[in-house]
């Protein structure tokens, strides 16, 4: 009897294991598919989205953004409101508690000088910090003990949370990087690409731009999980190949930013082996045009502020290249259901979404061309407008991929309806996106007249996002090309806005700050806003735990995913 | 004095025939080469000339006409922008085939060169094969890359956008294909040097130009033709793998390569789409191989007339 009752214990005990019972790596592994391969996990040392998620199965900042865009505590022990005293009475200082016990992956505890560190790693001398906006006036960080660390800024922060919140803000260990601070930075490898880290998984092996190997961190807080004891985290190949896997062969459990065309996904996912995806949030597919001139003649100062652009300077051939564009038509055969059309950089949370331009929803290619004959561009004898001998001829770059491509060629015979001609190039997404100082490809060097991506923000507060088109942004040869405003705008009335907007607190009059640089950017044609799209990723069934987020990584609780049995 | 042994021999034998009738005729008795030339000439005429009866513009987009199957309008359908797909195998193939002449071309030239003076000049020899083992040695696709990414800039402004890369390519496989041709050629070269009309026309005084000229190009001529043929072929193939990876060539600059590499997400959907370019450049590939076959059997004289 009793020996019965032990089986069918037993026999409970296995059917509800995953999910009640799973203790640390009790599911084996787990594959993930990245088809642009990250070419570091430290990610500070770069701008990409790939790179951000592969460092957050690692690295961990104090809070983090759960899918509906609230705050959730992860190194700390609450997140500091001025309602829990957290966050000074005059806005200029926020008390962050770790949790106590925190342990690094190396064994070490996890203290206030690692928090400290981490901001001095990022603003030092010389260093290039991709992430350097989100410790904008931040003057010093106080430890006045082991878990307690006092964040200080220059100016009343009426949101607090840039610093060490989200996943463009994890936590590095103070040991492993004392020594690579500023220009050294880049050259830690062993570091920047096995950083020791308080989440869930840690690297035993990083190949750039191809295979990551990550194995559960044995000294994760919450002793049962993760439930995988490993990760295979494949990056590199492309976005068809990597939801096939997922949706049609089963291979992988999660491949991310499946950018297809819609009738393509619709067919994989027929096959039930997986599902997609969506989730909207602050993705938006844009144009950048570029305000200063890539002509190889200039050497090492091209495409810096140093040469300003022969024609793109001028704010009716930028209107009239908006004009010529038809959002919808975009949307509808690039995206279907995972995308709206939109007139706003700033698209989202819905409150700071401005109504002030629904004027770029409707094309008009007439008006385009009459705007470049009132400002003097005339149609040469190849169709090509012309201004005192310079043609309207336009390097026009993207990243590799299908739906960009085609989103290309389309814009490309809109634009030389207007008589405007552009060549179009295409680089490998690992490269654009890279970051990398020494490649003449990236999307920061933006050698180029005008280029297209689609980037977003974590978290729901966009000052750190909108400070991304301030003047001293723009990536040139003394920040090693880093920096995240592309067009090289420059503007000292939009980065007086920056400056308010730092320094204002109530809700409503940061969002009416935000939406007018919003109207700003786009009224002055900087950015050229062509889809609001939802993250589009693909889990396969025998996943569970996974949430989607649009407001952080995608990867934010791998800790709670275990296998369905 | 002259004249009377050629009319001697013209009394005894039949009318002279021409050799390259020989040819012709040991070439015609090769149906898959016969075969192979007729593909290739149509596909040559196919692509040259059908632009001019097809006049539809390969790039231009009809968004309504998206996605649609073989039709009176669009024999070959229409890709996922709706631009017409037979317009656009038509210019790629001129591209794709453009590319496998030119490079092939130029790598029978410097392969011709190097192989002659190598086998000729008893003292360029070593140092001409060392440099034909160091070429050997260069893995073509990693080269490509990394001349594509120093070059580009330079030569797209010299040449603009289509013409840049074209030079580029033609240049890289070009450089990078002439090693076979030189070590066949510097083989027979060093064969025919020891033969005794070579000896009796050094004997007589004939300068080395005119040795190479007269005596020793017209006999390694086969070996030549033959691997020019395979040359297309691969040239052909190496710029189709280019634009594969979605390198070389602007997106929106049809090229066979880039035709099967844009199909590829639709090889659900739309299959024909990939079979179009795949079926040109698998056949175009075929029938040259074919036709170089016939050629080496034709041009051997051993092998000839039987």
């Amino acid at each position: 009897m009793r020996a019965k009752h032990a089986l069918l214990g037993a026999a409970a005990a296995l059917a509800l294991a995953p999910a009640a019972f799973a203790e640390r790596g009790s599911d084996g592994q787990v594959n993930i598919i990245y088809w642009q391969g990250p070419s570091t996990m430290n990610p500070y040392l770069s701008g990409g989205i790939k790179e951000l998620e592969a460092a957050s199965l690692s690295l961990e900042p104090l809070a983090r953004y759960d899918p509906d865009g609230n705050m959730v505590p992860f190194l700390a022990e609450t997140v500091p409101t001025l309602e829990n005293g957290g966050v000074s009475e005059d806005l200029k200082s926020v008390t962050w508690k770790i949790k106590p016990g925190l342990l690094w992956s190396d064994g070490t505890p996890v203290t206030s000088a690692d928090v400290r560190f981490t901001w001095q790693y990022c603003t030092a001398e010389g260093g290039g910090c991709s992430q350097s906006e989100k410790y904008n006036d931040v003057a010093d960080v106080e430890t006045p003990d082991e878990l307690t660390a006092i964040v200080r800024f220059s100016v009343p922060k009426p949101y607090p949370y840039g610093p060490f919140v989200g996943n463009q803000a994890p936590i590095l260990q103070a040991a492993q990087f004392a020594d690579c601070l500023g220009p050294k930075a880049p050259g830690c490898t062993s570091a920047n690409f096995m950083p020791v880290g308080t989440g869930p998984f840690i690297v035993t092996d990083f190949r750039p731009n191809d295979v990551i190997a990550l194995k559960a961190n044995e000294h994760y807080r919450d002793p049962e999980k993760p439930a995988f004891s490993t990760v295979n985290f494949k990056g590199g190949g492309d976005a068809m190949a990597a939801g096939r896997s997922v949706l049609e062969t089963g291979e992988y459990d999660f491949a991310w930013n499946l950018q297809l065309a819609p009738e393509v996904l619709d067919q994989m996912a027929a096959a039930g082996k997986g599902e997609v995806e969506v989730a909207f949030g602050t993705l938006v597919e844009r144009i950048m045009v570029n305000f200063t001139d890539p002509d190889p003649k200039w050497g090492e100062r091209r495409a810096t502020a140093d040469h300003p652009h022969p024609f793109l300077t001028d704010k009716a051939v930028r209107q009239a290249l908006s004009m010529a564009i038809d959002r919808d038509l975009l949307t509808e055969i690039g995206y279907g259901q995972a995308g709206r059309t939109t007139c706003n950089v700033l698209a989202a949370p819905e409150i700071y979404a401005s109504e002030a331009n629904e004027g770029c929803l409707v094309q008009d290619i007439e008006g385009a061309k009459a705007l470049l004959d009132q400002a003097g561009w005339v149609p040469g004898p190849d169709g090509v407008r012309q201004k005192d001998g310079m043609r309207l001829s336009m390097l026009f770059q993207s990243s590799t991929n299908a739906v960009r491509q085609d989103f290309q060629a389309l814009i490309k015979q809109w634009w030389s309806e207007i008589g405007v001609e552009s060549e179009l190039r295409n680089v490998d997404a690992s490269v654009f996106f890279g970051g990398d100082p020494g490649s003449p490809d990236t999307f920061q060097k933006f050698y180029a007249d005008v280029e297209m991506y689609a980037n977003s923000f974590d978290g729901t507060d966009p000052e750190a996002y909108m400070a991304n088109w301030e003047c001293k942004q723009a990536p040139r040869p003394e920040t090693q090309w880093q920096g995240n405003n592309m067009p090289r705008y420059c503007n000292a009335a939009y980065d007086a806005l920056v400056a308010e907007m730092a320094k204002t607190g109530k809700m409503d009059e940061r969002i009416a700050l935000a939406k007018k640089m919003n109207d700003i950017l786009m009224q002055d044609y900087v950015i050229l806003p062509l889809v609001h799209r939802g993250r589009v990723s693909a889990r396969a069934t025998s996943l569970g735990g996974f949430v989607m987020n649009a407001w952080d990584s995608e990867l934010w609780n791998a800790a709670d995913w275990y296998r369905v049995k | 004095m002259t004249d009377a042994p050629m009319i001697e021999t013209m009394e005894i034998a039949r009318p002279p025939r021409n050799q390259w009738l020989d040819v012709w005729d040991q070439f015609r008795s090769h149906r898959g080469a016969l075969l192979g030339a007729a593909f290739f000439a149509v596909i040559l005429a196919a692509v040259f000339l059908g632009p001019l009866i097809w006049q539809i513009d390969p790039t231009y987009i009809d968004i309504r006409a998206r996605n649609q199957g073989p039709s009176l309008a669009h024999p070959f359908g229409t890709d996922q922008l709706g631009r017409d797909t037979l317009a656009r195998m038509l210019a790629g193939g001129q591209v794709s085939l453009a590319v496998g002449l030119t490079a092939m071309g130029l790598s029978l030239v410097l392969g011709t060169l190097i192989g002659v003076l190598a086998g000729y000049f008893r003292r360029l020899d070593g140092a001409l094969m060392r440099l034909t083992d160091l070429f050997l040695a260069l893995p073509l696709l990693p080269l490509l890359l990394v001349i594509i990414m120093l070059f580009r800039d330079a030569l797209r402004s010299a040449f603009g956008p289509e013409g840049g890369i074209f030079v580029l390519i033609v240049f890289v496989i070009g450089i990078t294909s002439w090693m076979q041709t030189a070590r066949i050629v510097r083989g027979d070269v060093l064969a025919l040097k020891e033969q005794e009309f070579v000896l009796a026309a050094r004997s007589i005084g004939t300068p080395s130009r005119r040795m190479i000229t007269r005596h020793i190009l017209p006999n390694v001529l086969s070996p030549i033709m033959v691997s020019a043929t395979l040359g297309i072929a691969s040239a052909i193939i190496t710029e189709s793998a280019l634009s594969f990876l979605g390198l070389g060539f602007p997106s929106d600059f049809p090229t066979w390569g880039r035709l099967l590499f844009d199909s590829t997400d639709y090889l659900q959907q739309y299959p024909e789409r990939v079979i179009w370019p795949g079926l040109a450049i698998s056949l175009t590939v075929l029938s040259v191989n074919y036709m170089g076959d016939g050629l080496r059997d034709a041009l051997d004289p051993r092998i000839r007339g039987r």
